[in-house]
């Protein structure tokens, strides 16, 4: 992606919410070099070009006790590695950044063991890459006529060479092909490794008695064709996992634990006991499910349960852990620890929800399972056949391996990856990873879609949508109205005072000491008045705040208890969710609404969306369990949802997608994250995939064609090394040309409708 | 044939030394961030303190 992707970090932001990892998140996540020096990852969403690299390794290298930094663009992060001497605070490290432009998080660290596969991928790539050029060299020369001795030489130095690469590039095949064959089954690297193992063998046998036909090149093209195919499935995968762990991490690392003598300790996450009291600021998710027993606060539970409207939180009310505690600080109890808390039992749902991904076979296995006995045998046949017919068992031998490499399904194995690295890339291209191939064939056979509203149909932050002056005379003009609200919401965390003082553009008027009072608003003391700004019965008289699901759409500000101006919210839709869900109706799939926010709000984007199928308050168990029953009645189910309770059935579907913004363990259950802002994300894949699957079997069907041509010409005997080089490397380009046409121009997917967003790459303010 | 005493070797050697350079630049980080190295081309700064692709790798 380049600087041309804006709103792609508008996204990320979004999920950050603007706040700076703390000091004790950045030392608990630095990776110790010894000597006292530390190295920390950030990600940074919002690098995009040379002057990006400048600005942050320049104001990075400029601080003391910053041995270096460097920035990768391509992940978009930034490592740093600093000196832990006293009296620095690591948190500096991305304040610095946040000064300048950008915001830095913190990211679970990729497996390590992956990019060592990814590596020695590459390397064996490389080496038969090497070894298929070398060889192919000397065959070229035996096949121009070279004769006798130096036909002899050759023969023995393309042995050498393909001895070692054999052992080295082949064991990726040989170990899942063990693997399969253990387990009494078969995939596509069965008649692989025979191939090349048989066709080295009697090449060598061939070599030692001064034959004339030999086979190396053919084994070492062949692991070179079928490596460039299984890296590219790889790569496409790490470039996918690296993409998602670089978004915002939303659950905590730690806690702040108020000791017994009232010190205060950082604590990770596991060392939190039953019974610890911890103090959560405004603006801090919950580590643990806990109990409130100081402070009073508003809550928001939409990634925990997808309520849409915030909650207030007093003491005696019970928390999950990943709830975000928006406006007052909090003092709370640990009534479990990590592993018991609510997020461990959504981890066990999904554990046993395990669905569409245990029970698939990929589409190339399940070719596999038809094409290789078919293969064997038939080269069998040809060596009994040979051997009764003529009695010449060594021909028959030649005869059978010249079957097996030809039938060598160096088509198959491109036909598959290359095409889905290609989509991938499409993708990829409009903001949406794919976490495997696999995925992107599931993704193909879908017929109905389960949607989760909170943050996935719609945005999960309230617009501002209409404001009405009380219309009283000898009161403030409407916009200077305006005005003293947005400066006042500006002194908040709670979403309707973000999207009102967001929604506010020009000057606002300055206030002395501005106070909140959680569960119910802001309040400032003026020469003018008392302003406050809130719910209607805090606005109006100050009374207790009366606790109607409604009250969350509309904020009141008034001067000494007079209603000025009345601001009414709305959480709006996605961009382009109305078009989306259409064009998935007019293609025979069937929508439906998941939720667990109040049946009221639910209805309404239904309605909205023209969706006749949607249910209301269900806990993460319900949800799974209406995915499974659709999968029980047949259909393939697409389940598309953010939060933290939508994480079970996402697991459990057919297959899963998930917007950037979802919790952690959302984007890690979901087999696509995307990253703009738009519902048209879904239609897109769903319609890449489609096309990638046509493509597949095309492919398919060119691999076969070849074979059948190709085959009874190799059972006839009349394949020679080098017609089966021309061969196989023709049906390989030929099936990677048709590949190709996946690629094209990517529309433009709608990225984001009408709230104002910071622009790309900045901070919002911290 | 006798030419080809030497000019074998030298072939694979010349290979090998490609293939060499080749494993080394994966090792060291070379590829690790290609849109960010278009990019550094063009930045005069010479950056002491900036890291190098291959010590940050990882």
């Amino acid at each position: 992606m380049s600087c041309c992707a804006p709103g792609t970090e508008g996204a990320i932001e979004a999920a950050s919410g603007g706040t700076l990892p703390s000091s004790e998140e950045m030392r608990l996540a630095a990776r110790d070099l010894g000597e006292g020096l530390r190295q920390s990852d950030l990600s940074v969403p919002g690098v995009h070009c040379g002057a990006c690299i400048t600005t942050i390794e320049g104001v990075l290298s400029g601080m003391p006790s910053i041995e270096s930094a460097r920035v990768n663009l391509t992940a978009r992060r930034v490592s740093v590695r600093w000196r832990d001497v006293e009296g620095f605070d690591p948190q500096t490290i991305p304040a610095a950044m946040a000064r300048t432009g950008y915001a830095a998080h913190l990211f679970t660290a990729p497996i390590a063991a992956d990019d060592a596969l990814r590596n020695e991928l590459i390397r064996a790539v490389a080496v038969s890459g090497f070894a298929a050029m070398n060889i192919m060299l000397l065959s070229v020369s035996v096949w121009s006529g070279a004769e006798a001795s130096t036909r002899d030489l050759f023969h023995w130095i393309s042995a050498l060479i393909a001895g070692p690469v054999l052992i080295y590039a082949g064991r990726f095949f040989f170990r899942s092909a063990w693997g399969a064959l253990k387990h009494g089954r078969t995939n596509m690297d069965v008649p692989i490794s025979l191939a090349v193992t048989l066709s080295y063998f009697v090449s060598l046998w061939e070599t030692i008695h001064h034959g004339e036909h030999a086979w190396f090149d053919a084994t070492v093209t062949l692991l070179f064709f079928l490596l460039i195919g299984r890296t590219l499935d790889h790569v496409m995968r790490d470039r996918a996992r690296s993409a998602i762990t670089s978004l915002a991490r939303l659950s905590p690392r730690g806690a702040m634990v108020v000791k017994d003598d009232g010190g205060r300790e950082y604590r990770p996450v596991e060392e939190i006991a039953v019974g610890d009291r911890l103090s959560v600021a405004a603006g801090e998710r919950l580590a643990v499910d806990a109990r409130v027993i100081a402070g009073m606060s508003d809550v928001d539970r939409s990634l925990v349960s997808g309520e849409s409207a915030p909650v207030t939180a007093k003491p005696g009310s019970m928390l999950e852990a990943g709830v975000m505690n928006l406006t007052g600080a909090l003092v709370v109890e640990a009534v479990a620890v990590a592993r018991d808390s609510f997020l461990a039992e959504v981890i066990g749902l999904m554990e046993a929800a395990e669905g569409g991904r245990a029970r698939y076979r990929r589409i190339a296995d399940r070719a596999a399972s038809y094409y290789s006995p078919v293969v064997h045998l038939l080269a069998l046949i040809s060596f009994l056949s040979w051997g009764f017919a003529d009695g010449d068992w060594k021909h028959a031998m030649l005869v059978a391996v010249a079957v097996l490499i030809i039938t060598c399904p160096c088509a198959l194995g491109l036909a598959v990856p290359v095409v889905q690295v290609v989509a991938a890339g499409r993708l990829f291209a409009s903001g949406i990873m794919v976490k495997d191939g696999s995925a992107m064939e599931r993704l193909a056979e879908i017929d109905a879609v389960v949607f989760d509203k909170t943050g996935t149909l719609t945005m999960g932050a309230p617009r501002l949508i209409g404001r009405e002056a009380a219309g009283r005379p000898g009161t403030l003009k409407g916009d200077q109205a305006f005005a003293v609200a947005a400066a006042l919401a500006a002194h908040s965390r709670h979403p309707l005072s973000a999207a009102l003082a967001a929604a506010h553009v020009g000057p606002v008027p300055q206030f002395g000491p501005v106070t909140e009072i959680p569960g119910r608003g802001l309040e400032a003391v003026t020469p003018e008045g008392t302003w406050r700004l809130g719910n209607r019965a805090f606005a109006c008289s100050g009374d207790e705040p009366a606790d109607d699901g409604s009250s969350a759409s509309e904020v009141v500000l008034s001067l000494d208890g007079a209603v000025i101006e009345t601001f009414r919210f709305e959480d709006r839709l996605r961009p382009a969710a109305r078009e989306t869900v259409a064009r998935l109706r007019k293609d025979g799939i069937e929508v439906d609404i998941l939720s667990g926010d109040r049946a009221a709000a639910v209805e309404r984007v239904a309605a909205q969306l023209g969706v006749s199928r949607w249910r209301a308050g269900l806990a993460p168990r319900d949800k799974t369990e209406a995915v499974r029953e659709s999968a029980a009645a047949g259909a393939r189910v697409l389940m598309v949802g953010d939060g933290i309770n939508d994480a079970p059935a996402l697991s459990a579907a057919h297959v899963s997608m998930a917007p950037a913004t979802a919790a952690d363990i959302g984007r890690q259950a979901a087999d696509l994250v995307f990253l703009r802002d738009g519902l048209d994300a879904v239609s897109f894949a769903i319609e890449t995939s489609k096309r990638a699957g046509r493509l597949i079997r095309q492919n398919f069907a060119l691999a076969i064609g070849y074979n059948v041509i190709a085959v009874p010409v190799a059972i006839l005997g009349h394949a020679t090394p080098l017609i089966a080089a021309v061969a196989m490397s023709t049906s390989s380009i030929i099936v990677v040309a048709n590949s190709l046409r996946l690629r094209g121009p990517t529309p433009a997917l709608r990225q984001d409708a009408a709230a104002p967003k910071p622009a790309s790459g900045m901070a919002s303010p911290a | 044939m006798s030419t080809l005493i030497y000019l074998i070797p030298i072939a694979l050697f010349l290979g090998g030394l490609g293939l060499g350079a080749f494993l080394w630049s994966i090792r060291n980080g070379q590829y690790d961030d290609l849109d960010g190295a278009a990019w550094r081309v063009l930045d005069d700064e010479d950056g002491t303190k900036r890291g190098s692709p291959g010590a940050h790798g990882g």
